[in-house]
C-alpha cells in the first residue's frame, strides 16, 4: 500500500461523488422534495401541539432529529437502485478497485445532497420551537455529525433491500431500528444544552458513531450489492 | 490466457448448462451462440466473476479468476444487456465518468474523438434521455473505442444498431484481436470479423 495507491483510491472516489452530485443536480426535485418534507413535518408540530414555549423547548430536539431520520429515509431507496436498473451498478462491480470504496463515495455524496441541508435548515425551523441561540448552534452541529451516520447505516439497508419487491417499506423498517443510537445522542446532544448540562460527551459519541457508520458500512453494502448482482 | 473447464450454471432449479469448456488465447475470439434461455448471459456474468458458476473453474494466465479478484477486473471490459450510461447525463459526461470509474485518464479530446467514431457528433452534449435506443448502445460502444483491457466480453454488442454501426463495431473488435485482445461475446447475427482466429460455441445443444 504506497502513495501511489491512495492517490488512485481519493481519485476514484473524487470520480463517483462527481458523478453522483452530477446526477443529483440534474434532478433537483427529488432533492428539494425531501427538505420540503422535513420542513413540513417539523413545522406541524407547533401547529399542532400549540403555542407553549416551555413544551415546544422540550419537543424541538426530538422532532427535528426525527424528521430529519424520516428525510433522510425518503432518498435512500435511490441510493442503488438507478444504478442497478441502468446496469452502471454492474460496471461499479466490475471496477478495478474495492467496491467498498466506490461504496464510500456514494454514502459522501448522498450526505451532501441530504443530511447537509438539512443541517444548514435545521436553525431556521428550530426558530419556531422558540430555542436559545446556543441550543440552535448544538442543533445544527449535532446534525452536522450525525446525519453522515444515517447515510452509512441507511446504505447497507439500501444494498439488502436492492431489486425487492415493496423494498421501500423492509428498508424502513430495517434502517429505522439502526438509526436509535444516532437519534438518541443528536436529540439528546441538544436536550443537554437546553437543560445547561453541556453537550460534549453527546457530541462525542455522535462523532464515534458517524466515523464508524462512515467507514465501518461500505463493506457490507458493498458484499450485499455482490449479492443483489449474483 | 482464459481457460474454462467443466462449467455449469444452475437457474432456479433447472441446470441451464454443465460441462461447458474452451480455451482461449489472444487474438481469440469466441461467439456464444444459442436459443433464448440457453445461458449465453449466465456465462458471460459467470466470465466476468458477477456470478459464482454451480461447478467448473474458470482461469486467467493460470490463476483462478476468484482468486485474482481485482487484478482479473483491471483487464476485463464487461459490455452488459444494459447500457450502463445515465439518462441524465450526456454521452460525453457518461463516456468521461466510465473512464475516471475505471481507474482510466481519458481526456475530453479523446472522448469526442471516440463519440465522433461512433457517430454521435452533434449529440455530446445532449441528455441520453433524448436519443434513440440505437444511439444510446452507440453511446455505451463508445467505450471501446479507447479501451486497451485484454479481455472484452460483450453481450449482443450488435443489438439495436444499424448496418453501418455494426461494421464500425465488428472493426473496433477486430482491431482488439490484432492487438491481441481476447473477445468473448453472444450474438445472433451473423457477423464478419476481418481479423484473428474465430471459435463458435453453441449452447444448450
Amino acid at each position: 500500500m504506497n502513495c501511489g495507491w491512495v492517490s488512485r483510491m481519493l481519485k476514484l472516489i473524487r470520480a463517483i461523488i462527481a458523478r453522483d452530485l452530477r446526477l443529483a443536480m440534474r434532478r433537483r426535485t427529488d432533492i428539494v422534495s425531501a427538505l420540503f418534507f422535513f420542513i413540513i413535518v417539523v413545522s406541524l408540530f407547533p401547529l399542532g401541539v400549540g403555542p407553549e414555549p416551555e413544551l415546544l423547548r422540550k419537543l424541538a430536539p426530538g422532532v427535528l432529529w426525527v424528521a430529519a431520520l424520516l428525510a433522510t429515509m425518503l432518498s435512500l431507496p435511490r441510493l442503488f437502485a438507478d444504478d442497478h436498473r441502468d446496469g452502471t451498478l454492474e460496471q461499479l462491480a466490475l471496477a478495478p478497485q474495492p467496491l467498498g470504496l466506490i461504496v464510500l463515495g456514494k454514502v459522501l455524496a448522498h450526505w451532501l445532497v441530504s443530511g447537509l441541508p438539512l443541517a444548514l435548515l435545521a436553525p431556521v425551523l428550530g426558530l419556531q420551537f422558540d430555542l436559545a441561540s446556543d441550543a440552535l448552534w448544538v442543533l445544527t452541529l449535532s446534525l452536522l455529525i450525525g446525519t453522515p451516520a444515517l447515510s452509512g447505516i441507511g446504505a447497507i439497508g439500501a444494498a439488502l433491500t436492492l431489486g425487492v419487491r415493496g423494498g421501500g417499506v423492509l428498508l424502513s423498517l430495517l434502517v429505522l431500528p439502526l438509526y436509535i443510537p444516532v437519534l438518541i445522542f443528536g436529540a439528546g446532544a441538544v436536550d443537554a444544552t437546553v437543560t445547561g448540562l453541556g453537550a460534549q460527551a453527546h457530541m462525542s459519541l455522535l462523532g464515534a458513531l458517524a466515523l464508524a457508520g462512515v467507514f465501518f458500512a461500505p463493506w457490507p453494502t458493498a458484499a450485499a450489492l455482490r449479492i443483489a448482482l449474483e | 490466457m482464459l481457460e474454462v473447464s467443466n462449467l455449469g450454471c444452475i437457474r432456479g432449479e433447472r441446470s441451464l448448462f454443465a460441462g461447458v469448456g474452451f480455451h482461449l488465447d489472444g487474438g481469440e475470439m469466441l461467439s456464444l451462440q444459442g436459443r433464448n434461455g440457453s445461458g449465453k448471459t449466465s456465462l458471460l456474468r459467470i466470465l466476468c466473476d458477477l456470478s459464482p458458476p454451480a461447478a467448473g473453474e474458470i482461469r486467467w494466465r493460470g490463476e483462478l479468476i476468484s482468486k485474482l479478484g481485482e487484478d482479473y477486473r483491471r483487464e476485463l471490459c464487461y459490455l452488459g444487456h444494459h447500457n450502463a450510461i445515465k439518462e441524465d447525463l450526456t454521452p460525453l459526461e457518461n463516456l468521461l465518468a466510465s473512464a475516471r470509474l475505471a481507474g482510466e485518464d481519458l481526456d475530453a479530446d479523446s472522448a469526442l474523438e471516440a463519440l465522433e467514431r461512433v457517430g454521435l457528433a452533434g449529440r455530446e452534449d445532449l441528455a441520453c434521455r433524448y436519443l434513440s435506443q440505437g444511439q444510446k448502445r452507440r453511446a455505451a460502444l463508445a467505450r471501446l473505442v479507447n479501451e486497451r483491457r485484454a479481455l472484452w466480453v460483450l453481450d449482443e454488442p450488435y443489438v439495436a444498431l444499424d448496418a453501418v454501426a455494426i461494421e464500425l463495431v465488428a472493426g473496433l473488435i477486430g482491431a482488439h484481436l490484432q492487438r491481441g485482445g481476447l473477445v468473448v461475446l453472444t450474438t445472433h447475427q451473423a457477423v464478419d470479423v476481418q481479423a484473428g482466429t474465430i471459435h463458435e460455441l453453441r449452447l444448450g445443444e
